[in-house]
């Protein structure tokens, strides 16, 4: 399949670049494109922020290195701007997720809104059939289901399916992930032998454009630089019982399963089993309080099949580092699947996202109520 | 590929009687110009005859005349050169960032900075400038014409304005030079700053008039150089490059050379919007120099637009780049009341004097196709 034209989603990083320098050594006309996200200069000096801009996303070095690799591999290469969706789209929904006590995934906001939404329309305005990205996974047509299928990675430790249960039939049929069959040493040999200077540069892991990976500083700073000033969301300390222990200084402190910093002295550790946003209250209790049997998806997306008829077993994963758990789903309402673990599970997060899997395959996911 | 450059308010290719006018200057005549001996001479005199060559251009004594690294340190040169802190400065809204990043620096150093707004056609009016004058006001800098609609302003009337108050006028000229006749003493400037890569000499030099008398603060301090007014010793072929250029600007100005770019230009706009719905020029109707053409292209993506042409051969470019290179939404068309949507549909392609009749019919080729593309493909579109 030469003389395709394929754009490459380009981060700077060793995986999309490697990708880029795969594509064009098979003879694709290949373009390379960077999104530019968020402007970090615009919170630079904000209490808790860097002074200059230093954190990862959209980092002039960056797209430096993704330049570099363009020239090497013989490509060209442009910067698009989606700084205003990717405000709209993942920035503002993190921060209002944070302030009503869920945990937000902005990554698979990202790809449902940027790269797989956003970028996809960009290279196919240039003239490029598909888009491929540097994501571990894989994906296949099934001629006998005539579904597009999401696959887990030959690299199951980089697996970043979870990150992307929200793709489209549309959207999985113009996409391309050469590295689905490919272990990460494997890559960074591979970019050695293409002659990419960055075969060594070391994986980003936090959330692009939160420096220091300080969620609270940037939602504190964020809000400020807007003009808008950090809502009242203190409130009362509870057990799992009702008795108030204490007080709390604002929701958005909080995560589900969180045992430090809850400002109580008890005899036996105490975790964050529960935060209702609009009592304002956090539940805490033991960490056996954690465990969970049920739990509600919303907005759900299917990839392998188009309907959920019927209850079925899956594996699910409830957060990026979860081990994906035997479980049935079953389709509550519309908009509504229920997922029933065979063993309770630790710590179920209102706003992480639940991800069905049928052995490789990602039968499909939704947002944890 | 063919490829097409349309892209000449970018910068401009070396005219190839400027590279040969600058050629011997790089091994054979090498002296340093501050030299007393004869390698020193010849190239001094090489300068000075560059000196008058831009004189010439502008309309003043080669005595006004200071090279400079480009557009972007002239502009710096007159503002910072002139201004201290508790002075007001007048300008507008659509400058180039040399001018327009200068005056927030000067913000941040205890100055106060009028920004006049633009009408529809990003034309400034000079009463405007008139009624902010201030008892403080040292600095009026007004563009001679826009980078990107490439507009002129009635300098003029505001050199008028800035004689009567007895307030220093700056004019950036860049986009200017050598497109229409720049005259110092009929704009009634004091300062005013032009880039040689604009004009067809090579990145990296440039030049200020400053009117004789004016009491400008050097930036770079060392030796003797430019009767002190800026340190460092001079980059001699690009000046000589720059003379060239004057020159080769000041003749194509004579000879109607500007017309037949005038000409191509309004041949390109005037088959895109006739042929293309939903399209229109930018800043159309006012003065403007005659090479440039911007354009909206509605329901599209104007970063989109130029990355399918760039791929198809067709340099051309839209807003400003960042430090990325991602495209940022024009301040120019904004201030001319775009709605943001149309500000980002909107193409610049501006011409040079390489270009000839036959590269606005590969232009014409592309884009029509290209726009009609991205629309089937534009979810604004297609609503």
């Amino acid at each position: 399949m030469s003389n395709t034209t394929i754009a490459v989603a380009m981060s700077g990083g060793v995986d999309s670049s490697t990708v880029a320098a795969m594509l064009r050594a098979e003879g694709h006309d290949v373009v390379g494109l960077t999104m530019q996200l968020w402007n970090q200069r615009r919170l630079a000096g904000h209490p808790g922020m860097p002074e200059t801009s230093t954190g990862r996303c959209c980092s002039l070095d960056d797209v430096y290195d993704a330049r570099r690799v363009a020239e090497t591999i013989g490509i060209p290469y442009y910067v698009v701007n989606h700084e205003d969706r990717f405000e709209r789209d993942v920035v503002r929904p993190f921060v209002e997720e944070y302030l009503s006590g869920r945990t937000p995934i902005p990554c698979s906001l990202c790809n449902n809104h940027l790269k797989f939404d956003q970028l996809l329309i960009v290279a196919k305005q240039i003239g490029a059939d598909q888009l491929a990205t540097g994501h571990y996974a894989r994906v296949e047509f099934d001629e006998a289901r005539g579904r597009w299928l999401l696959k887990r990675p030959t690299d199951r430790s980089k697996d970043q399916t979870y990150f992307l249960f929200g793709l489209t039939q549309e959207q999985l049929s113009r996409t391309v992930f050469p590295l689905g069959n490919l272990t990460k040493p494997e890559v960074r040999e591979l970019a050695k032998r293409h002659g990419l200077a960055l075969a060594e540069k070391p994986d980003s892991q936090e959330i692009c454009f939160v420096p220091g990976g300080d969620y609270k500083n940037f939602i504190n700073a964020y809000l400020s630089e807007e003009g808008e000033s950090l809502p009242d969301t203190s409130g009362e300390l509870v057990t799992t019982d009702g008795k108030i222990i204490g007080e709390h200084n604002g929701i958005h402190n909080f995560t589900v399963g969180q045992r430090k910093g809850l400002g109580v002295a008890t005899g036996s550790p105490l975790y964050v089993i529960q935060i209702k946003g609009d009592a304002r209250q956090v539940v805490v209790g033991t960490n056996d309080d954690l465990l969970t049997r049920t739990l509600r998806a919303k907005r759900i997306n299917l990839i392998s099949i188009e309907t959920l008829r019927e209850p079925r077993r899956a594996t699910v994963k409830i957060r990026h580092r979860h081990e994906a758990a035997s479980a049935t789903i079953e389709q509550l309402s519309p908009e509504e699947i229920q997922v029933t673990f065979d063993d309770p599970q630790r710590a179920v997060t209102p706003g992480q996202a639940a991800v069905f899997y049928d052995r490789d395959v990602v039968i499909g996911g939704g947002w944890i109520a | 590929m063919h490829r097409l450059y349309l892209d000449n308010n970018a910068t401009t290719p070396v005219l190839p009687e400027v590279f040969e006018a600058m050629r011997p200057y790089f091994s054979e005549h090498f002296g340093n110009a501050s030299s007393i001996h004869h390698h020193g001479q010849e190239t001094r005199a090489a300068v000075e005859r560059a000196r008058e060559s831009v004189a010439a251009l502008f309309g003043c004594r080669s005595s006004e005349v200071v090279f400079t690294s480009g557009g972007t340190e002239g502009d710096n040169f007159a503002v910072f050169g002139l201004v201290s802190p508790g002075d007001h400065v007048i300008t507008s809204t659509i400058e180039h960032h040399a001018v327009l990043n200068s005056c927030k620096r000067l913000e941040d150093i205890g100055c106060e900075i009028t920004y006049i707004p633009v009408d529809g056609r990003s034309q400034i009016d000079p009463s405007d400038v008139k009624r902010a004058l201030r008892p403080t006001t040292k600095l009026i800098t007004i563009m001679l014409a826009n980078n990107e609609t490439g507009v002129v302003q009635a300098v003029e009337k505001i050199g008028a304005i800035a004689r009567e108050a007895d307030v220093y006028f700056h004019t950036d000229a860049v986009q200017a030079a050598g497109k229409i006749t720049i005259d110092v003493n009929k704009i009634g400037c004091d300062l005013l700053s032009i880039s040689g890569h604009k004009m067809h000499a090579q990145q990296g030099v440039g030049a200020l008039y400053v009117r004789k008398g004016t009491l400008l603060q050097p930036m770079i301090y060392g030796g003797s150089h430019e009767r002190n007014r800026r340190a460092g010793t001079e980059n001699v072929p690009a000046i000589v490059g720059l003379g060239k250029a004057a020159e080769l600007a000041k003749a194509g100005l004579e000879n109607g050379s500007a017309q037949k770019i005038a000409e191509m230009r309004d041949r390109l706009e005037h088959t895109i919007t006739c042929s293309i719905e939903g399209t229109g020029v930018n800043g159309g109707g006012a003065p403007r120099v005659p090479n440039t053409a911007n354009v909206y292209f509605d329901w599209i993506e104007g970063e989109a637009l130029v990355i399918a042409l760039d791929l198809k051969g067709l340099a051309v470019s839209t807003g400003a780049a960042c430090s990325s290179g991602a495209i940022e939404p024009s301040h120019v068309l904004t201030a001319m009341g775009l709605s943001p949507d149309r500000a980002r549909a909107s193409l610049r392609f501006s011409l040079g004097k390489q270009n000839k009749p036959e590269d606005i019919d590969f232009a014409l080729g592309l884009i029509p196709e290209t726009v009609s593309r991205l629309r089937e493909l534009s979810p604004v579109y297609n609503r």
